[in-house]
């Protein structure tokens, strides 16, 4: 299981931070992903996978409003 | 969609100049000695009377701007003095205050030519603040004003002409002209420059007729786009505005002023300004295509993203998203835009967002057959004029968006009213009898333009439409047409003011920052929604304070300086989060630095970031106090609909059954297994209307106010606005 926003995700072997992204449905771009506190950079979304048991937070830049 | 627009081809109405001059008469005129500002600061307003049609200077004292700085503050100031508790929008006494601003007026840093609009809203009774671009404050300040007062009314339709260069004012009968904007701002803006070169030196406030029967009249300021050949019209949209211009008889304002250059302001130290200027340009210019793609799009942009995280308002706000979102998302616009010139609303700005859709031929009313240039539209009025009334057709919410702005009506206002009322159409409140044979099915398009033009012609039910949700709730609650609490859950307005278009439902944060907002539900003053519901940054009533306290004064800066908030956080350096993790990032810390650069370069005063929030604050905290003497301005005013906080109908809830019944199980602790729909709905009213509560009382807390939402006289007396007239309002009211 993950954490992503602090809310549960279940974990499947391999998966990316582009896996999470499509599956939170989160489509924004300006957004900043950090793994267990790291930020992840967005060329490496494709390819970099995420533990079991990760803390994933993906913040969302407010714009807009 | 797919035909090439010419963007050089409209209608043109600037034939018929000589003839309408000809009908106006002189009724005053007044020599005055035009002057640039030093530092950001003319140190003069200028007082129109239109009772007396008379004409006087001010001054501007050292307390005005250590007190107020400037643009919004300016405005709160004069109008607390012009008015009493009793003043309605409609008296003389009102008046409607336009000051661009310190910072306003330089073209170095995006987004410095923004004008504040005051005055007593029709739609509140209490002061609202409008943010609008177009050239008309900056100009009116290279003439030598830092604000322009307006009272009383004039008895025939007027036009107040404001000359720099000829250091002349002038108030003129003008009876031919429609106020119509498209054809007004072309019009006098013609008229009133000097030749060709001038155009560009010349900006109109107006006010389509519309205005003149609805409450929620917007005004119209121009700029003249050399490019197009063209004058396009920004919008100081919310509350009202326009109501109160027409209601002057006001036709147009005209400013006229030096040809534009690059310190006119005289700013204290311009290679400061040059160098951020630099910094937030070379920053759009690299990376607004990854990013936002206002260049392109504008504010459009926001309409597939905000359907992706069930925040577009549908129907009414019942729903967060649609089917048909992809016929009037970005893509649509990103087309229909016309891309070949950049679209700037000030001078300068390299965000370039004020997109326009030309070529539309207008397919009803009085323009029937005419080719225009449609401003925007923008995100809000695809999200009100269009989702939010099941409206899925591009060509007809250009049609609305052209009537809106030219007749002089609100977009976010009349969006969320035509809501309203079709909901209302829905569930059997109207029908064909009671709306005089509209047909307000979801989605009619042709019906959401047939009630501009009854504005317009000041005919059947368009008249009551354009007065507003608040009115209408009051009218068919008096009439019987329907069960009065249900009517007044669905109508999304707090304080009489619209809610603009965001689902709020799901962000307790965002329900405060529209339900908390001064003037009304704005989200000019709290946009909290990817924080508090996507991200989680701030999940205790303490976090959402703090934020509600944060970003509201950080936002209100923008309207004391003359800025517009665009280039603050729709564009983010690209190392924003790994410099500011957690919700600093949030900031934008590197911009708010560009921005205390920007104020000490123009007006060479110190400003850190802790007092640029104390600036805000003083004004923040007077404006409380003003609606408080306006009979509001205390907690029973700051409470939402119903329908901004959770589902009302048994269809809102069963279409997000797993969320609702999550929400029960998980953070309620109520087990929603073997419970009806009724039952598990009025568990959720009483834990969201009781969390809302408890983020209102940690919210006054935060801000140094009562448990009643009234600031403290030690609040008062911490920001320096303990004036005797502000304490005596406030004394009562200190429990
Ligand atoms: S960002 Fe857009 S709205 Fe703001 S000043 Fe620039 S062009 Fe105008």
């Amino acid at each position: 299981m993950l954490r992503v926003n602090d809310t549960p995700l279940e974990f499947e072997a391999g998966m990316t931070v582009r896996d999470i992204l499509r599956r939170r449905n989160y489509v924004w771009r300006m957004i900043a992903v950090y793994v267990n506190g790291e930020l992840v950079p967005r060329t490496t979304y494709d390819t970099r996978q995420v533990p079991d048991g990760a803390d994933v937070k993906v913040i969302h830049q407010i714009a807009g409003g | 969609m797919s035909v090439a627009y010419d963007y050089k081809v409209r209608t043109e109405y600037k034939g018929d100049v000589p003839r309408l001059r000809a009908a106006h008469t002189v009724v005053a005129e007044f020599p005055f000695q035009a002057s640039l500002p030093i530092r950001g600061y003319t140190r003069r307003t200028l007082f129109i009377d239109l009772d007396t049609m008379s004409v006087r200077e001010k001054p501007v004292t050292e307390e005005m701007i250590d007190i107020f700085t400037g643009g919004r503050g300016f405005g709160m100031y004069y109008l607390w003095h012009a008015i009493t508790p009793e003043t309605k929008w409609n008296d003389p006494a009102n008046e409607i205050i336009i000051s661009p601003g310190p910072i306003a007026g330089n073209p170095q840093y995006a987004g410095s030519g923004k004008s504040l609009v005051v005055t007593i809203s029709p739609m509140t009774g209490i002061p609202i603040d409008c943010n609008v671009g177009g050239y008309f404050g900056p100009l009116l300040k290279f003439c030598g004003f830092d604000a322009l007062e307006i009272r009383g009314k004039a008895k025939a339709d007027t036009v107040i002409f404001i000359d720099g260069p000829s250091g002349l004012i002038r108030l003129e009968e003008a009876p031919e002209e429609t106020p119509d904007s498209h054809v007004a701002a072309e019009v006098f803006t013609h008229m009133y420059a000097a030749d060709a070169k001038d155009l560009q030196n010349v900006s109109v406030v107006s006010a389509g007729k519309a205005a003149e029967t609805a409450y929620m009249g917007c005004l119209n300021f121009s700029w003249y786009d050399p490019k197009r050949g063209a004058v396009r019209l920004k919008q100081a949209g919310r509350g009202g505005t326009g109501t109160v211009f027409r209601d002057k008889r006001l036709k147009a304002l005209v400013v006229r002023g030096p040809k534009m250059g690059p310190n006119l302001n005289n700013a204290a130290d311009l290679p400061s300004v040059i160098r951020v200027g630099r910094i937030i340009n070379q920053e759009i210019h690299d990376h607004d295509d990854e990013q936002c793609r206002m260049r392109r799009q504008g504010t459009a942009h926001l309409v597939e993203i905000m359907d992706a995280y069930d925040l577009l308002p549908v129907h009414n706000f019942q729903y967060g998203k649609h089917l048909d979102t992809h016929r009037i998302d970005s893509q649509v616009w990103d087309k229909r835009f016309t891309q070949a010139v950049p679209d700037r609303c000030w001078y300068g700005c390299g965000m370039a967002c004020s997109k326009g859709a030309d070529g539309h031929i207008v397919r009803t009313g009085p323009y029937k057959g005419h080719i225009v240039t449609v401003d925007g539209p923008e995100y809000e009025n695809v999200g009100g004029l269009a989702s939010n009334c099941g409206l899925f057709d591009p060509d007809w919410l250009l049609e609305v968006n052209f009537y809106c702005d030219t007749y002089g009506i609100d977009t976010i206002s009349y969006g969320t009213t035509c809501a309203f009322i079709m909901e209302c159409w829905e569930k059997g409140i109207l029908n064909a009898e009671r709306t005089g044979g509209i047909d307000l099915s979801w989605g009619n398009g042709e019906s959401e333009v047939e009630l501009l033009h009854q504005m317009w012609r000041g005919e059947g039910f368009g008249v009551h439409v354009g007065k507003g949700v608040r009115y209408l709730q009051d009218l068919f609650i008096e009439n019987g047409w329907g069960d009065p609490q249900f009517i007044r859950d669905i109508g999304m307005q707090i304080k009489g003011l619209e809610i603009s278009q965001y689902m709020s439902k799901e962000s307790l944060a965002q329900q405060g920052g529209y339900a908390l907002a001064n003037k009304g539900p704005q989200h000019d003053e709290a946009w909290l929604i990817f924080m508090d519901m996507v991200n989680n940054q701030i999940p205790t009533f303490e976090d959402k304070a703090e934020a509600l306290h944060y970003f509201p004064l950080f936002r209100t800066w923008f309207g004391l300086q003359g800025l517009c908030k665009l280039p603050w956080n729709d564009i983010e350096p690209p190392d924003n989060h790994e410099k500011y993790p957690g919700p600093e990032a949030a900031k934008v810390p590197a911009h708010v630095d560009n921005y205390l650069a920007l104020y000490t370069g123009i007006t060479g005063r110190p400003l850190d970031r802790a007092s640029l929030l104390e600036q805000s604050e003083r004004v923040y905290n007077f404006q409380r106090v003003f609606n408080l003497r306006m009979g509001q301005g205390v907690r029973a005013f700051d409470m939402p609909p119903y329908r901004a906080m959770g589902p009302v109908t048994k269809a809102e809830y069963e279409s997000r059954a797993e969320r609702y019944d999550a929400q029960l199980k998980d953070i309620v602790g109520i087990d929603p297994a073997g419970k009806s729909t009724e039952e598990k709905m009025a568990l959720h009213r009483q834990w969201r209307t009781d969390r809302y509560n408890r983020l209102v009382d940690a919210v006054y807390k935060r801000r140094g106010w009562t448990p009643n939402g009234v600031p403290t006289l030690e609040t008062l007396k911490k920001l320096r606005i303990d004036f005797p007239e502000v304490v005596e309002v406030v004394k009562a009211h200190q429990e």
